[in-house]
């Protein structure tokens, strides 16, 4: 099963509810798997500087140590805010490669949840609700953000397996489905450099478009190739800085709904998810398409369909 | 009339009472408010009751019914009429994946569209879809009609065994052993009886392609009987 949400923001005034409404939207999918919930929200944005938001088991001793280690390593352009488990230290985006390699000296103490300039990812074993109020989510305003609750089939239940998925900056992706062609297409991409944390197929199908936009495609044509080259079960729900995508395999028996209002474009795994967004009742509802790439961008005046 | 708001009543209680309706009863109207996309409204009924649910509905919705006529205002998610055995179900919205899957009587209506394997594994059961239908609808149908205003995804009726199919619009392409075939003046017959049936108005039958098996597969073949 696994239940995904993704709440994309057209009317900026609704940002400050972001966390709430996508906060409920994951809670209503909490039978389709309890195993662990996270969330990206794509928040403010600094200019020059980037997120890198990081979680560890032992968050009493381990952020203490790390916030020293980053103020003796960036400076006083360096904070870190404490949430629960997760923390997120806020660096210049030029020094983000040198936290990275910081973080990698410290034997997995730290892990890296995702570093961007506006994303934030929250995400650890247990129920939606749990986990929301954990990092209280419902209070964080933002433009967009996707979730997820995991009934785990391919790899282990641990906070790295959980999604969101992110491996690149400011992108994310959630994954209902199972891949069958992910152990190749991994060792392919970590010959092209991609990193990969887990054994999860899921964070193959978030290295593949990351990649594959890497290599300058934008997202929309990022997943329509995705439709060629990944092989299984999925619909999948993707984040960029300013974008947001839906891809369905060609057999689409993963379930998937879309509402889209001049307000928002919101994505539920089932329709209880979308009843509490505003104006629900008068929003254009479907079933969105197998192999057709659905995405928005608030920057290019690219959002389309794309039937393949 | 009986009334259930689902936003303050159990779903359970709901479908208890649709199921243990007393005998001699003539109130047979049940009103359902705010299902909100909630999973098996009013399955496994089995008396002739007449209920009106108000709004979107989730998974399974009036599956296994028999003799109740169900109607959705709003749109169904996947397996609307799962298994219906007799009695009528009506969409006003559109339809998930595989509704009316393996029914093996009653009518399903759905005004709006279906989504993938409508039909599927059909054994008696008699769907009218207003609008299109997603790919491999009515695979393996082995009785009953499937009719559809609109057009077809791909693979439509691959192993399809007896059940009849009627299309108005386009077929992306047809699935193994399926086929188009004449209309007939039975066919014809057929067709305007169903469509009456599901309110269906201002469509000539004449306007409908006929598909169905062409009998080529495995099991068709009289020389692989001695297999058993």
């Amino acid at each position: 099963m696994c239940g995904i949400v993704g709440l994309f923001l057209k009317d900026r005034s609704l940002d400050t509810n972001l966390g709430q409404l996508l906060s409920d939207m994951l809670v209503t999918m909490t039978d389709r798997g309890p195993d662990s919930a996270g969330i990206a929200i794509y928040g403010e944005e600094t200019a020059g500087r980037s997120k890198v938001t990081i979680q560890s088991d032992t968050p009493d001793v381990t952020f203490a140590d790390f916030e020293r280690r980053l103020g003796d390593l960036v400076g006083k352009g360096s904070s870190l805010r404490i949430k629960d488990t997760h923390a997120v230290a806020e660096v210049p985006t030029g020094r983000v490669a040198d936290v990275r390699a910081m973080i990698d000296g410290l034997d997995g103490a730290v892990r890296v949840m995702s570093v961007g300039e506006t994303m934030e990812i929250y995400k650890e074993v247990g129920l939606p609700k749990d986990v929301v109020s954990r990092f209280d989510i419902r209070s964080m305003s933002g433009t967009h953000g996707i979730g997820h609750t995991r009934m785990a089939t391919e790899s282990a239940v641990t906070t790295l397996g959980a999604h969101p998925f992110s491996t690149g900056a400011d992108q994310c992706l959630v994954h209902n489905g199972s891949l069958s062609n992910h152990n190749n297409l991994r060792r392919e991409l970590k010959r092209l450099g991609m990193r990969f944390e887990t054994q999860n197929d899921s964070e193959v199908a978030a290295a593949y478009l990351t990649a594959r936009m890497k290599d300058g495609l934008d997202l929309g044509e990022a997943l329509t190739s995705a439709l060629d080259d990944l092989d299984g079960f999925f619909t999948f729900v993707v984040g960029t800085k300013t974008g947001f995508g839906v891809l369905r395999d060609p057999i689409a028996c993963k379930p998937a709904v879309m509402a889209e209002t001049d307000q928002y474009v919101a994505f539920g795994s089932e329709f209880r998810a979308l009843v509490g967004l505003p104006n629900i009742d008068n929003a254009r509802v479907w079933e969105p398409e197998p192999s057709s790439v659905y995405f928005w961008d608030r920057e290019a005046s690219a959002s389309r369909t794309l039937a393949a | 009339m009986p009334t259930f708001d689902l936003a303050t009543q159990d779903l359970r209680d709901l479908n208890k009472a649709l199921h243990t309706i007393p005998a001699g009863t003539n109130d047979l109207d049940y009103e359902i408010l705010n299902p909100r996309g909630s999973h098996a409204v009013a399955v496994g009924c089995s008396d002739p009751l007449n209920i009106s649910v108000k709004g979107p509905v989730g998974y399974y919705c009036g599956g296994m019914n028999a003799e109740a006529t169900i109607t959705v205002k709003g749109s169904a998610g996947p397996g609307v009429a799962e298994n219906m055995m007799s009695g009528m179900v009506v969409i006003e919205g559109d339809a998930s994946q595989y509704a009316g899957a393996t029914g093996r009587g009653g009518m399903l209506v759905i005004r709006g569209n279906a989504a993938s394997r409508c039909g599927i594994s059909m054994k008696g059961i008699d769907i009218v879809v207003e609008g299109n239908i997603g790919h491999m609808s009515a695979f393996m149908g082995q009785s009953g009609h499937l009719v559809v205003l609109g057009d077809a995804g791909e693979a439509l009726g691959d192993s399809l065994y007896e059940a009849k199919l009627f299309v108005r619009g386009t077929v992306k392409s047809l699935g193994a052993d399926c086929i188009e075939k004449e209309m007939r003046p039975e066919h014809h017959e057929t067709l305007a009886r169903l469509l009456e049936k599901a309110g269906v108005t201002g469509v000539e039958t004449s306007e409908f392609k006929r598909y169905g098996s062409a009998r080529t597969l495995y099991n068709f073949n009289i020389d692989n009987a001695d297999a058993y």
